[in-house]
């Protein structure tokens, strides 16, 4: 294996990377579990720091779960019907249609919260109430969804198949049910996932809409990170890291899953 | 159950007239097959007597006595096998099968005993349980017909049920599809563009060109007495032999014929089975090819008429390439069809 030099670059340049992503975050999870970080690992490893987290922020886990479902329950009830329409409707307006849902794409967060704060921020129980940041949630992580089941649609016969369902006295309903929903659900999966997951991480926008008694997940955390010991901020990026790797790890499977059968 | 079609038509909003204004009636058990080449509307007509496709209006489609113009496909209750299959890959061949008898919301003990007897029928029962995508190509176009024809349609649908498979696989499923059309004992339409697949499988053919029914009969009919140019040419593959008619002498560039009938004004068509090479034809041309077929050569001779004609040759050796030969037309065998007019 280590016969010629440029498997031996090869290897380097791979490790040197590896140790650029992991050494920050290994000294942040490390800061989080020492007792005093300023002494160093030799003052002891403790979980008085997490514990302490979550006492301290429970409320922005528990707000942020909550909205991540809320929000998958939102882009599934729009995202799948919308996927469907646009899939069995192909043609230059299904084109503009899908361009326009992107659109939260590329407009940046802050942008995007400053609209609907311009738009929505005098009606004080909506601007209050955690529907606020929801909706904003949704505008964001709608075309993930959208994208990600009409991929799928796309590349399967949908219109034949619905035909054949027909033909065999199936409503246009039962059709939906019985024959687009279970074909579409390596889209659905990884869509659910990618929304769940951006639903929990994202800050720009949420950090705009938040108000100080509801605070998400990133929101606490630069919360922590500015008014906290650095312990307290590095054990919130522990529990933080302990919530999103497996939603992560999850998400690339149902997408290599979903884009097997894209193919 | 009878089907009648009157004054079925189809316009598609760019103003293609896929369908011109069509009659069709098809018998009790009868098996119907539209022939033509693509584009011709057979698929078009087939789909509006599905109803997946809305007729222009003044379209009527009777189902016995029932007039089934304005009713949904999934009203209609016939079985449809598409030429992709459009198999639901997310269930099992048994689930495929069983889906139409589910929407007619039967017991579940009646549906597993009906679909069990549609699985012995295709002799499906080793795959019952496999997914679609398990199957190969045949067995697919198999549980597609199971599939349609479980809920017990009224009437069997095909659209190029043989077309999505290989040649070698093609021949042996024509001959089964036959028999199990036979043994559903249906009424059915199947549409093709292959003549074999038509003479094979149905009792009648209507062969189909430019949105139109060109001419309707059993096969034989067909292909013994074509009403126009086209039905020669597609039925058969007829060639036409362009020459100048003058009574009943046709004077082509190879020779002299004998008609059956005065000629002028018609266009005659030989098949190549009718062409023969022997040393006392009136006829001199040349030989362009010679292809060896088994049981017999297709040869194809130039200098008779202005294209090669083919000739079935069922000699022990053939004539090599170049040879100058006699070849000779019985005049029974010619047929005189009205000059092609332009349909479209």
């Amino acid at each position: 294996m280590f016969k010629s030099k440029v498997k031996i670059m090869q290897l380097a340049v791979t490790l040197l990377a590896c140790a650029f992503l992991f050494v920050p975050i290994i000294m942040s999870v490390l800061a989080g579990l020492t007792a005093n970080y300023f002494k160093g690992i030799s003052s002891g490893l403790t979980f008085k720091w997490v514990i302490e987290v979550w006492e301290l922020y429970a409320n922005s886990i528990f707000l942020s779960m909550w909205l991540a479902i809320a929000c998958l329950v939102c882009t599934l009830i729009i995202g799948l019907p919308a996927a469907y329409g646009l899939a069995r409707h192909p043609g230059w307006l299904s084109r503009l249609l899908e361009e326009f849902i992107s659109l939260p794409l590329a407009i940046p967060g802050l942008a995007l919260a400053l609209a609907l704060l311009q738009l929505y921020g005098s009606m004080k129980g909506f601007r209050a109430s955690w529907t606020f940041i929801l909706v904003g949630h949704v505008l964001y992580t709608l075309p993930f969804m959208v994208r990600s089941i009409l991929a799928v649609l796309a590349s399967i016969d949908l219109k034949t198949l619905e035909e054949g369902a027909a033909s065999l006295g199936a409503s246009p309903w039962q059709r939906f049910r019985d024959i687009v929903v279970p074909n579409a659900m390596p889209g659905i999966l990884a869509g659910s996932l990618t929304v769940v997951t951006l639903s929990i991480g994202e800050f720009n926008l949420t950090w705009m809409l938040h108000t100080p008694y509801l605070k998400t997940l990133p929101v606490g955390l630069a919360d922590s990170y500015a008014s906290m010991r650095l312990e307290i901020a590095s054990a919130y990026t522990l529990v933080f890291f302990v919530l999103i790797v497996p939603l992560l790890m999850a998400m690339q499977w149902a997408s290599a899953r979903a884009q097997r059968i894209t193919q | 159950m009878t089907l009648r079609l009157t004054h079925t038509a189809k316009t598609y909003p760019d103003g293609t007239k896929a369908l011109l204004p069509t009659e069709l009636s098809v018998g009790k058990g009868e098996i119907v097959s539209l022939l033509g080449p693509s584009g011709c509307g057979k698929t078009t007509l087939l789909r509006i007597i599905a109803g997946l496709e809305t007729p222009d209006a003044g379209s009527e489609i009777w189902f016995d006595n029932d007039n089934v113009t304005p009713l949904p496909v999934e009203r209609r209750q016939v079985g449809m096998v598409f030429q992709s299959y459009a198999l639901f890959p997310n269930m099992s061949v048994r689930a495929n099968i069983g889906y139409g008898l589910k929407m007619q919301q039967l017991p579940k003990s009646e549906i597993e005993a009906r679909v069990t007897e549609v699985l012995d029928m295709c002799q499906l029962q080793p795959f019952a349980a496999r997914a679609i995508t398990a199957l190969s190509g045949g067995q697919r176009q198999r549980v597609a017909l199971a599939r349609a024809i479980a809920p017990r349609p009224r009437m069997l649908l095909l659209d190029e049920p043989l077309s999505a498979l290989d040649a070698s696989l093609r021949g042996t499923l024509r001959e089964e599809l036959a028999v199990l059309l036979r043994e559903f004992d249906i009424t059915a339409i199947f549409v093709t563009h292959d003549q074999d697949e038509a003479m094979a499988i149905a009792d009648r053919v209507a062969v189909m060109c430019h949105g139109r029914v060109l001419q309707t009969g059993t096969p034989e009919e067909l292909y013994r007495n074509p009403k126009s140019p086209f039905v020669a040419g597609f039925v058969g593959n007829a060639m036409s032999l362009r020459g100048k008619a003058d009574g009943t002498t046709l004077y082509l560039d190879g020779g002299a014929l004998t008609l059956p009938a005065r000629g002028e004004g018609q266009t005659v068509f030989v098949r190549a089975e009718d062409v023969c090479i022997g040393d006392d034809g009136p006829l001199r041309g040349k030989v362009e090819t010679v292809t060896f077929l088994g049981t017999h050569y297709k040869i194809g001779i130039s200098g008779i008429t202005p294209d090669t004609i083919a000739s079935i040759h069922a000699g022990q050796s053939a004539p090599k390439v170049g040879d100058m030969i006699n070849v000779a037309i019985k005049p029974e065998t010619l047929m005189l069809l009205p000059q092609e007019v332009d349909v479209a």
